[in-house]
């Protein structure tokens, strides 16, 4: 456990230094240490599922106050601790069935939950997947309000009636365990791989011959456009550079080395350039609950310059970039403001930020995201398929139990 | 964790091979070794200060600690307990990138000191096994080291001279801004351009008042191109090799690392050592050294200069703020009235309240403060717990912890209210003072660099026994208040608006742009205004003008001289040194001195006692048979006997009454006691012959004299004539 803890305080000093940057790089972090901090749980033989969440919670916590603004932790936090309230719902829900159907139900159960995580499984098997696991529970405990405790007297009951058969109960506990570790395996699988399941759907979405706007950086835009590349595809990319931080550059060479047709534009010439252009296709920082968007600063002035031209604004994102919070929640801080240093050289303008001479001063306001709202997004396209904004509500609902909204 | 382990393991086994995974370290002195924060010092070490509500140091060590060092010395010396103290409760002594290791000595009261208590250290336990950073504790800065230290060890292996890199910033060259920003003077470096090898280091202004820069010759001998700044700013963040130490423990007279070690190194050419620049232009890096610093760096934190490390920013176990909308940070738990106006830029802790129509602009406030109603803050630094009461008016002030200001107080710009004190019900702390519960050290011990004095004990014994003492003592601060006002020590008047949070009042910094105007157009260095000068002059010479200044001041120590020497009979030899000294120091010539001494003879002549005409003549007489020795001396020269007569001219028409009908009875004794030659007067004849009517009223008077001796002479030359011809 020692190991562990030094593990997350390292992470959560990288945190606060903010020396990790980009979601997915972060939410892999976060759920290794995660996977370790399970592994490395002892579990107790009663409320074995309430023990893993409160140690996941309590981590999760920490991590979350250590860098607020990189939603991903938040998100894979509470898919962990779906991840374990499901598997503890499966196996009560075994214990209960029956102790001589145990065995069979658990193999069912088993598949279920590695459905969830499976990349290869259609969506559609997934949501329903979920759906049969947890939609019962999560409703009752929300109607409940005890969100806890509705779950807990559950497991110690089914503990209650097992308890002549100790032999059966440690082996359950261990298979909790297990189990989670498993999910949480299949959800770093996922996070791993989500580039490549949004990149298939390149093919279905870039035609021939057509001009596609980015900005900023981001892998999963670059992975994207050149699946549809390699698929003989041929078009046109227009980067805008993302200024202050100038990462389309860098996206730019990118694609160049890939053998695209690449040209750099400023900011500024978005709204120029947009007649031109077929597809606005952007890579987010975090998708909300009611589908708006947070990404690169500049990106709601392309989403608003696409919509004027009728242009489709295309979103991507991996499954961990879901947020169930709302982006009108107080609570939830959705921006950053960096250093002026990267609008201004501090030497050239020491003069005018001298507060001394009384005189007026520079202030630099250099935010690092923008919230794009919900109806200037025509798709989403994440590792399971495209979505229509509105639907994003629903897609949380699977992946994240209501009990974890609020940590 | 696995950094550590590593380092240990390479240490043990292959340490030479391992040259490039030393540890990182860095030593941190956590004191400044200046008086310029004090009172505030006395009771708590400035590294402890804070800093737009978290400690200088946490910064430092923050950013340390981010920048990828391993090891850090903290060294400690006044309120030593406090810091180690401190760091025990934070979370640095369990960091698990961060070895956090303290090092106490008292002795020390320079810089110098403290590395040179290091390197005894050192050879003993040999801790410093590499390249380290040298930074003091009140570093604010975001720099990436990592690289910096490479290109350093990499120098380092490609030339063993290379000792040090120094880290520079640009920062804008005008003066003004160096004073408004960090209070300091202008800095001046000559860098070789190829190299970054630094050449010349100069700090203070002192030396060169016209903004002119002193370079030897031997530095463009050796170094084909050679760039000199203005324009910089020394960060006071330097990358050192062990040879620094080492070269500290040899030179045992190294005080202050930049005024005596960069001095020293650049001018000593037997090591041949050298130190070398690095310029960071992204990132930011600053020091703060006295107030106004304070005040710069805390607005740049507040700007986001510092990023990562700014108050939204969990970066050191501190509470984040929410930045709200105009950069005001405020923490979640303030209780604010509806009616108070909270302006921009402005930070305001946890378990603060906030009175009705308080207007709050441009400051910090503490953790738990409370402030009343109709209270106003302006550009200010309210530290943790801080009572104002209700009416206060607070301008460009640092209000210690624990601070209680009574209803209806005023703070001046540029007070500094230390820990505890308490300001009385409508006092008005003027501008500038500093406020302590301790007195004021009477005897100012060293006017060097002795750091928080008398204080490395017992403050709170000290403080136990002001306390009884304040009782029985009517405060300095109204009724009921308490704490002494110290009186700025000799000398520190220009500190105090140049080193005070309060802007630079209006007329200091017309005087500052003046300065510069004047060094543009190259007038002549010293401009006196006339008002001191009629205040101190005689009745005789009230209208000197402005060039004759020297003149005038020359003209009265040599009469003070002889006045001395006439009244003290003393012996002409002496007194003609002592004129003689007086003409090298104030550069006159030697007529000058001839004018001055005549004009003191004369003037003592005239001072005497006397009651007719004929008396006069008769003291005049005495005193230049006398003294003409004296006078003879300087009148060597034809110009220097015209330069007396003209003088004397000039005394008669400012006193023409007493003087002017004398001036022919004069001329003939000077004649006759050989002071003056005949070409003398008739030159002076001549040159009068042209000149107004009015000018001409004493040559007119003295006419026969001049007609006598014209035939003289021209008997003289008869005589000669006839003696040549013999």
């Amino acid at each position: 456990m020692p190991d562990v803890q030094s593990t997350v305080v390292e992470f959560v000093n990288k945190l606060r230094k903010r020396k990790i940057e980009g979601s997915q790089a972060t939410a892999k972090c976060t759920v290794e240490l995660l996977r370790s901090v399970i592994s490395h749980q002892r579990v107790p033989h009663a409320n074995q599922a309430a023990a893993l969440i409160d140690a996941v919670k309590a981590v999760g916590e920490q991590l979350v106050a250590a860098n607020p603004v990189e939603l991903a932790v938040g998100n894979v936090v509470r898919r962990v601790l779906h991840i374990i309230r499901e598997e503890d719902l499966s196996l009560t829900t075994a214990a209960m069935g029956g102790l001589d159907l145990l065995d069979a139900s658990d193999d069912d159960d088993v598949d279920n939950c590695k459905g969830i995580g499976y990349p290869a499984m259609s969506a559609a098997v997934v949501a329903a997947a979920a759906r049969s696991t947890l939609r019962p529970p999560s409703l009752q405990t929300l109607l409940e309000g005890t969100p806890e405790s509705a779950t807990v007297p559950y497991t110690s009951s089914s503990g209650a009636d097992s308890e002549s058969k100790t032999a059966d109960k440690s082996s359950l506990t261990r298979k909790l365990k297990h189990d989670v570790i498993e999910g949480v395996n299949q959800l770093i699988h996922e996070i791993a791989g989500c580039h490549e399941q949004i990149a298939e759907q390149a093919i279905e979405h870039i035609h021939q011959n057509e001009v596609i706007l980015t900005l900023g950086s981001s892998r999963t835009v670059l992975e994207f456009m050149c699946a549809a590349k390699e698929k003989k595809r041929s078009f046109r990319v227009f980067v805008a550079e993302g200024a202050p931080r100038y990462q389309g550059h860098l996206l730019a060479k990118e694609l160049v080395a890939r053998g695209l047709q690449t040209t750099v534009i400023t900011d500024s010439a978005v709204f120029a350039m947009i007649s031109r252009v077929n597809m606005v296709i952007i890579g987010a920082h975090a998708v909300m609950a009611n589908g708006g968007v947070i990404g690169p600063v500049g990106v709601n002035m392309a989403a608003l310059a696409a919509q004027k031209h009728a242009v489709p604004f295309v979103v991507l994102a991996g499954s961990h970039k879901l947020c169930p919070l709302y982006p009108h929640n107080p609570e939830v801080l959705l921006n950053e403001l960096r250093s002026p240093s990267e609008l201004l050289d501090f030497g050239e303008f020491s003069d005018c930020l001298d507060f001394g001479a009384g005189s007026g001063s520079i202030q630099v306001v250099n935010p690092t995201f923008d919230y794009v709202p919900p109806n200037l997004v025509s798709l989403f396209i994440t590792d399971t398929g495209g979505h229509n904004p509105s639907y994003m509500y629903r897609l949380i609902a699977d992946y994240y139990s209501a009990d974890d909204l609020v940590m | 964790m696995g950094a550590q382990k590593k380092g240990g393991g390479a240490r043990v086994s292959e340490d030479a091979v391992e040259q490039s995974r030393q540890r990182l370290q860095a030593i941190l002195l956590a004191d400044s070794f200046a008086t310029k924060f004090r009172p505030v010092t006395l009771e708590r070490p400035k590294v402890l200060l804070p800093i737009v509500n978290v400690p200088m140091i946490d910064y430092t060590l923050a950013w340390l600690e981010s920048a990828g060092i391993e090891e850090v010395f903290v060294f400690c010396c006044a309120h030593s307990m406090q810091v180690i103290e401190y760091l025990e409760k934070s979370e640095w002594y369990s960091h698990p990138n961060l070895l956090v290791r303290t090092i106490e000595s008292h002795k020390s009261i320079s810089a110098g000191d403290a590395l040179r208590y290091m390197y005894e250290q050192q050879t003993e336990t040999s801790q410093i096994q590499g390249d380290f950073v040298l930074v003091s504790g009140d570093t604010v800065s975001n720099m990436p080291l990592a690289d910096l230290i490479k290109e350093h060890r990499e120098r380092k292996k490609k030339d063993e001279k290379a000792i040090m890199t120094m880290v520079i910033k640009q920062s804008k060259s005008s003066p003004l801004t160096h004073q408004s920003r960090l209070g300091t003077d202008q800095l001046f470096i000559a860098v070789d351009p190829l190299t970054k090898q630094l050449l010349h280091y100069e700090e203070d202004k002192v030396d060169h008042p016209s903004g002119s820069v002193c370079l030897e010759k031997s530095l463009l001998d050796t170094n084909p191109s050679v760039l000199v700044c203005n324009d910089m700013q020394d960060c006071y963040i330097d990358i050192c090799s062990p040879e620094v130490l080492s070269l500290f423990e040899d030179n045992f007279d190294y005080q202050h690392l930049r005024r005596h070690f960069v001095k020293g190194v650049l001018v000593d050419d037997i090591m041949g050592y050298k130190i070398f620049t690095h310029e960071i232009h992204s990132s930011y890096a600053g020091r703060i050294d006295n107030f106004r610093s304070y005040d710069t760096v805390s607005k740049d934190i507040i700007q986001r200069w510092t990023y990562p490390y700014v108050p939204d920013i969990n970066f050191s176990g501190n509470r984040p703020l929410k930045l709200g909308r105009q950069g005001i940070y405020r923490a979640s738990d303030v209780v604010q009235s509806r009616s108070a106006d909270v302006g921009a830029s402005t930070v305001i802790g946890y378990g603060t309240k906030i009175g009705n129509g308080d207007k709050i602009s441009n400051s910090v406030i503490g953790n738990g403060c409370s402030i009343g109603s109709n209270v106003v803050i302006e550009g200010s630094y309210i530290w943790n717990n801080v009572t104002i009461e209700d009416g206060c008016e607070i301008r460009n002030a640092i209000v210690c912890d624990g601070v209680k200001i009574r209803a209806g107080a005023v703070l001046q710009p540029g007070v500094v209210l230390s820990f505890n004190v308490v300001v009385g019900r409508d006092f008005v702390v003027p501008a500038y003072s500093k406020v302590s519960l301790l007195q004021q050290p009477t005897t100012e011990d060293s006017d060097e660099e002795l750091e928080y004095a008398d204080s490395s004990s017992g403050t709170a014994d000290h403080l136990s026994g002001l306390n009884l003492q304040m009782e029985s003592k009517a405060s300095e601060l109204g009724p009921d208040g308490a704490g002494y006002i110290w009186e700025a020590c000799e000398g520190a008047h220009d500190e105090e608006w140049k080193h005070s949070v309060a802007p630079i009042p209006k007329d200091k910094l017309f005087e500052i742009t003046q300065a510069i105007d004047d060094d543009d157009t190259d007038d002549e260095s010293v401009v006196p205004t006339s008002g001191e000068l009629k205040s101190d002059a005689d009745s005789i010479n009230t209208d000197v003008n402005d060039p004759n200044d020297d003149y005038y001041y020359f003209e009265k120590e040599v009469e003070g001289t002889v006045l001395r020497a006439v009244e003290e009979n003393i012996k002409v030899d002496l007194v003609t040194l002592e004129i003689n000294g007086l003409r090298l120091s104030y550069n006159m010539e030697s007529a000058d001195c001839a004018g001055a001494t005549f004009y003191s003879m004369i003037k003592l002549a005239v001072d005497t006692p006397h009651n007719s005409a004929s008396e006069l003549y008769k003291n005049a007489a005495s005193i230049i048979t006398k003294w003409k020795e004296l006078l003879g001396f300087y009148v060597k020269k034809i110009d220097e006997q015209i330069e007396v007569i003209m003088k004397f001219e000039e005394m008669c028409q400012e006193s023409p009454k007493e003087l002017g009908p004398l001036f022919t009875q004069i001329l003939h004794l000077l004649y006759d006691k050989d002071v003056l030659q005949e070409d003398a007067v008739l030159r002076w004849a001549e040159e009068k012959a042209g000149a107004d009517e009015a000018d001409k009223v004493y040559l007119k008077q003295c006419e026969t004299f001049i007609q006598w001796l014209k035939e003289a002479s021209e008997e003289e030359d008869e005589d000669d004539e006839d003696e040549e011809d013999d």
